[in-house]
């Protein structure tokens, strides 16, 4: 495969006559490459350092989940989908859950609901984290990993309680979430963001004033505004260009709308811009998870559901934003147990699709500022 | 804009669509031919859709059709329904279109020029289920290997070495 | 008081008392070139872990603590795993230079601690143009560097090699015009007489503030030529998984590996001798007692130790900066350090004359 795209490559170069064959270098970056966390190959001509097309290939980790899901029941499939954006495998179990209670019509507890939104934030907090490390890594800057990891160590810990694993977590279930919450929850997520709440400065310090950072970031992968719609980009993504793309804001699901946050926006749509969103996203997390952690309602953590569950017949969709942008999972029901057909729109999909228009005519360097910042999940892009 | 404004306009532009209000949005469809010229117009015209948040494709295979909710099947080799949704990020509505193509030999206009994110999407569903997208820049295939047989998404697929039947 | 000085002499002594003079001279190199092995044998081991346990440090973990007492063994271990690894040399690369790579880095590294004085009289060769010497070498490294990028036939390596040649190039002028604005202020090029002339005070106070910019960009433009973060393009492994030696594995990565901080503790003797004193105790004017106390601690330990401190500072840019993109890292050598350490020399050239220095 890649052989053969290697000679493609230099015959179009040379059919094009821009330049002559030899002055264009082809590279693979991947799917072994410390850059692309995960097993993305990027194939990119190279004129020097300089950027003139990349072209990413897929399928190392194609699983066909969708067909897998095809022969798996509603309760079933759930657990498959924490292995695309394993980052935010709690928001992508979340989005299939109000697929089905969608379809089955299911009103959940009030419980549920807040506890649902609270481990939302956690993963989105935990995956920021991650994508801040890897980020500052791809850029040279080792020391930040570290960092990251020591607060996102403490969300895996208190998920670990609760839920009973760290990364798969497999909380939500149709009509609620599977166990209660853990007695410690409540205390160990306050101390946490108290905690972490002066860890975000720490973070300010270490990179965002850095003069280096800034260099490489700024002006580097611009995406318009215009781009970012025609492309799909959503989620910080989408934002750092100006686009209004928060599904938590624009269609509410659980109490999200009964919450104050500020949806974040920038309009330079450069790394620079999207590292800004990540970051401020953080602090906006944890202002959800203060209002809600005090506030959890008693009552049950699941609506009573038949033990086997059937959709009617119809078509079910439903969006939320993950970590990464927006996360849409669409189910076809033929009124049996399993579904008919099953799409999940995956945001880091989209957002790759974008990267061959942002980095036209940068350094090389440069792509990693860009796909540092993209925040790629290489699962949620081949699923 | 409600429902009903986005049928008037949709009506007027394409006399024969179909409209199919069951769901939770609009859904209309349209014939392959007609497609083309329509996204144009729903992309630039009164409805401003211009973001793309979904694209994919169903399969009904003749022996399903039958049984199943499949829209009708006028040349009887089964359908492929292409379904598209959209958003308007101007006005905030949303509709879905569906055009239905006949399984055998699936072709369609592609739409990666209106809205770039449809370049990939229509990549992965042709790679998956064969659709060919006519006029697309660079149609190969996306997560498979350039030599592989059949399209493993449609409901006929069988891969008797890595699909575990359960 | 036991110096190395008087352990050198009384070998000399014994030596051409013992045999006759061309025998006592080979006999002298021989024991050189045992030293200066020695010498980078256990350079590479402190110096590697050193840098762990500084990395370590900073990113709040332990670093090594599990092979020897507090993991003083781990980069014997680590060496030992290098020496039986299989030296891979790929298909379609140039065999004579690619093997020829490594050694030229390390020759290069080898011949430059020729002019060093190390202690008060412990010096392999007072060269009466020592500061010449030290930058004609040093950039020899840098054909080793390309060397073996090219050699690779692999593109991670010759981008890396490209990148590296570039770098060392321009970064060359900066450090250089440093070092010549010492040599103008005391008026020699040997090592020894540059140290003599500290006795009184370091250059680096002395000078005023353009020693202290000349100081600084020495120390970037050093940084710079030994490869180091935030100036490590030449194996950005973000970017080019290793750079120029992507392909090496085994003894031959070892060798690289050590050249790299060969070279950094190499450049850091030169900035400790040049602004610092090198092997000279802190004097601070005429305050006797100070001095005094000052003057019982060996003349080896002040050379370590400010080598060392300056060795520690390099360790902390590396795990605290993101890494320069390409054309940043040439625009900030042509278009700031060297038209400021023009100026500079500039400057200094004028304390030299009117003699302002104290």
């Amino acid at each position: 495969m890649y052989r053969e795209t290697q000679i493609i490559e230099t015959d179009n170069i040379a059919a094009a006559g821009a330049d002559a064959a030899g002055a264009a270098l082809v590279i693979n970056v991947g799917p072994q490459h410390p850059a692309t966390h995960g097993v993305l190959h990027l194939v990119i001509t190279l004129e020097g350092e300089t950027i003139k097309k990349i072209e990413p290939h897929l399928g190392y980790i194609h699983r066909s989940i969708e067909k897998m899901c095809e022969s798996l029941s509603y309760r079933q499939f759930i657990y498959v989908t924490s292995r695309m954006d394993y980052l935010s495998a709690h928001i992508n179990n979340h989005a299939c859950a109000l697929c089905i209670e969608k379809g089955l019509q299911l009103e959940i507890p009030g419980r549920a609901q807040v506890i649902r939104v609270l481990m939302d934030e956690l993963t989105r907090i935990a995956s920021h984290e991650l994508w801040w490390g890897a980020m500052a890594m791809d850029l040279g800057a080792f020391t930040p990993f570290f960092y990251a990891f020591r607060e996102r160590e403490s969300i895996n810990d208190i998920m670990e309680e609760t839920c009973g694993a760290r990364l798969t977590m497999n909380y939500m279930v149709p009509g609620g979430v599977m166990y209660d919450l853990h007695p410690n929850f409540q205390k160990r997520v306050k101390s946490f963001i108290q905690l972490f709440n002066s860890k975000i400065d720490e973070y300010d310090d270490l990179v965002t004033g850095n003069i280096i950072f800034q260099n490489r970031t700024k002006g580097v992968g611009v995406l318009s505004r215009e781009d970012a719609i025609s492309f799909g980009c959503t989620g910080p993504v989408g934002r750092a260009s100006g686009v209004t793309c928060d599904i938590r804001k624009l269609y509410p699901y659980e109490v999200y709308d009964k919450v104050d946050f500020d949806e974040i926006i920038e309009t330079a749509g450069d790394s620079y811009a999207r590292y800004q969103v990540r970051l401020k996203e953080l602090r906006q997390s944890v202002r959800i998870i203060e209002q809600l952690i005090d506030n959890i309602p008693e009552g049950d953590f699941q609506a009573k559901t038949k033990a086997v569950l059937k959709l009617p017949k119809g078509e079910f969709y439903s969006r939320v934003e993950t970590a990464r942008g927006e996360m849409g999972v669409y189910i076809v029901s033929e009124g049996g147990t399993t579904p008919y057909r099953i799409k999940f729109r995956s945001p880091g999909f989209s957002n790759l699709s974008a990267l061959d228009h942002m980095s036209r005519g940068s350094k090389i360097g440069d792509l990693m500022a860009i796909m540092g910042t993209l925040d790629l999940v290489i699962p949620d892009i081949d699923r | 804009m409600t429902r009903e404004a986005m049928k008037e306009h949709i009506t007027r532009f394409l006399p024969d669509a179909l409209f199919e209000e069951s769901g939770e949005w609009l859904n209309v469809y349209v014939s392959a031919s007609a497609w083309k010229g329509f996204a144009q117009w729903l992309r630039n015209e009164a409805l401003q859709m211009d973001y793309l948040f979904c694209l994919t494709c169903v399969d009904w295979p003749p022996t399903a059709a039958a049984k199943t909710q499949a829209p009708p099947d006028t040349s009887g080799g089964g359908l492929l329904t292409m379904v598209y949704h959209f958003t308007s990020t101007v006005f905030r509505h949303t509709l879905v279109v569906k055009i239905k193509l006949n399984r055998n030999n699936p072709e369609i206009e592609t739409v990666s020029d209106t809205w770039r994110t449809a370049e990939f999407h229509e990549r992965e569903v042709f790679d998956l289920f064969g659709v060919r997208f006519l006029h697309h820049p660079d149609l190969r295939r996306l997560v498979l290997t350039d030599d592989f047989e059949g399209y493993p998404l449609r409901k006929d697929f069988e891969d008797p070495v890595n699909m575990i039947k359960l | 008081m036991l110096s190395l000085e008087t352990i050198t002499n009384s070998i000399q002594q014994w030596l051409y008392s013992t045999f006759n003079p061309t025998m006592a001279l080979i006999l002298e190199c021989v024991i050189v070139m045992l030293l200066v092995i020695g010498l980078f044998a256990v350079l590479g081991l402190v110096l590697v872990l050193m840098e762990r346990k500084v990395a370590a440090r900073m990113q709040i973990r332990l670093g090594p603590n599990r092979v020897g007492p507090k993991g003083i063994l781990q980069t014997a271990a680590d060496t030992l795993k290098l020496m039986m690894k299989e030296g891979l040399t790929p298909n379609g690369a140039d065999k004579f230079l690619f093997n020829l790579a490594p050694f030229m880095v390390m020759i290069a590294a080898m011949l430059i601690l020729a002019p060093i004085a190390f202690a008060k009289g412990f010096q392999i060769w007072d060269i009466n143009i020592g500061v010449l010497y030290v930058s004609a070498v040093s950039s020899m490294s840098v054909i080793g560097i390309l060397m073996a990028g090219w050699a690779s036939n692999n593109k991670y390596s010759l981008l890396g090699a490209m990148r590296s040649g570039a770098q060392i190039v321009s970064y060359e002028l900066s450090a250089g015009l440093s070092i010549i604005s010492i040599v103008v202020l005391t008026g020699s090029l040997q090592i020894s007489a540059i140290i003599h002339s500290q006795q009184s005070g370091w250059w680096l106070f002395r000078g005023h503030i353009p020693a202290m910019i000349a100081f600084v960009i020495f120390i970037i433009a050093v940084t710079a030529e030994t490869n180091r973060a935030p100036f490590d393009l030449a194996e950005a492994e973000s970017e080019l998984t290793a750079g120029f030696h992507t392909e090496y594995s085994g003894m031959k990565f070892a060798l690289f590996f050590l050249a790299e901080y060969i070279n950094i503790f190499i450049v850091c003797a030169i900035g400790a001798t040049l602004f610092l004193g090198g092997w000279m105790p802190l004097h601070i004017g005429n305050w006797e007692g100070f001095n005094h106390i000052m003057d019982k601690i060996p003349s080896s330990l002040w050379f370590l130790g400010k080598t060392f401190l300056l060795i520690f500072l390099i360790m902390w840019f590396r795990w605290t900066f993101p890494r320069l993109r390409v054309d940043q890292l040439l625009s900030l050598e042509w278009k700031y350090l060297l038209p400021i350490s023009m100026f500079n020399l500039l400057l200094i050239t004028l304390i030299a004359i009117m003699g302002w220095h104290f």
